[in-house]
């Protein structure tokens, strides 16, 4: 079996294969469009007009973030 | 800009000139951290009677559970919006920070944070400028929270920062400008505005930042965890306008004794 992606430090066995950015942004309940959210995969970060195209590799690391209210 | 608030014959009060980071224009000289509010309608209101133009936010890892409308808040709001690097130790997570949030808000500002210490929160001095150094070689606008130190301010600014952001006190202690002889010697050698960031915990402390000369203040615990932050916020709108005005109206003098401000000529003998 294929090594699960890991999203925020979590391994996601539940995730189809060829998962791209985007696709991830979405299940994750957040807007498509992605105001206040940022994507890095393996430590890069990944531009919002890439996410459609970028597959999310077998055992990735990506760190999905957003906007929270702070000093 | 002609504004006046009063003009009485040839006396004129200006209104408070607005403030001006890397070419942009802010018109308020209050900044608001959006961090401690409990409600997103309270963060709103206190945005309105603030008159705030500029906001901070931090960037974490999605909370599913959490879904708020903050941005579409500060969107509604009309304000700019300032990431942070609030909670990262060491330049290379700040610098990080700092790219996920110029995706996140397509803004090439930051407010840097590195802090070295959990306890106080202070800023780390080293990792601060080494953060510095390289953010504004990637070509973001770079607003650091420093130490009160007017030589790492100096330092922050030969390295290209669009603004100093001096603390008065650790975060969130409320204890106001701790050393006001070093936030008035950084407002007299800056280059770049200085903004008097942290510690500040009611309105009078606002207005002595901007008496010391500093160009604007951050502030966010003082307000949103005031028992009202809204009536809060308009304090400290009125406690930078009070500062600022003070300061260019040039205060007195302090001295040792007093000084009648009434003629002892022409008193009528009564002994």
């Amino acid at each position: 079996m294929a090594p699960a992606i890991s999203v925020n430090g979590t391994e996601r066995d539940d995730l189809p294969a060829g998962l791209t950015v985007a696709d991830l942004v979405v299940a994750h309940g957040l807007p498509a469009e992605g105001r206040g959210v940022a994507v890095a995969v393996d430590g890069e970060v990944v531009p919002r007009g890439q996410w459609p195209q970028v597959v999310i590799p077998e055992g990735a690391q990506v760190e999905l973030v957003q906007a929270i209210q702070g000093g | 800009m002609a504004d006046q608030v009063t003009q009485t014959g040839q006396h004129q009060v200006p209104a408070v000139s607005p403030l001006v980071i890397a070419g942009e224009t802010l018109a308020s000289r209050l900044i608001l951290g959006t961090g401690g509010f409990d409600r997103m309608d309270e963060l709103a209101a206190a945005c309105a009677v603030s008159g705030t133009s500029m906001v901070t936010v931090a960037m974490r890892r999605v909370d599913p559970s959490q879904q708020g409308s903050l941005i579409d808040t500060l969107d509604r709001a009309g304000v700019r919006i300032l990431p942070n690097t609030a909670g990262c130790f060491t330049a290379r997570e700040a610098v990080r920070t700092a790219e996920l949030a110029r995706e996140a808000l397509e803004t090439n500002w930051v407010k840097l944070e590195v802090i070295g210490d959990d306890r106080t929160l202070l800023p780390d001095a080293a990792e601060l400028l080494d953060g510095a150094e390289q953010l504004v070689a990637r070509g973001f606008t770079v607003l650091p929270y420093a130490t009160d130190d007017p030589v790492l301010c100096r330092r922050l600014e030969d390295a290209g920062c669009a603004a100093v952001m001096p603390l008065g006190s650790p975060i969130g202690s409320g204890r106001g400008i701790a050393n006001p002889i070093n936030i008035a010697l950084i407002a007299e050698q800056a280059g770049v505005p200085v903004v008097l960031d942290a510690g500040i915990g009611t309105a009078s402390e606002a207005a002595q930042a901007m008496e010391l000369g500093c160009d604007a203040v951050l502030l966010a615990t003082a307000v949103s965890r005031a028992a009202d932050p809204v009536r809060m916020a308009a304090a400290m709108r009125a406690g930078v306008e009070a500062g600022w005005l003070a300061h260019g109206a040039g205060r007195i003098p302090i001295r040792t004794w007093a000084r009648a401000s009434t003629t002892p000529e022409g008193m009528a003998d009564l002994a």
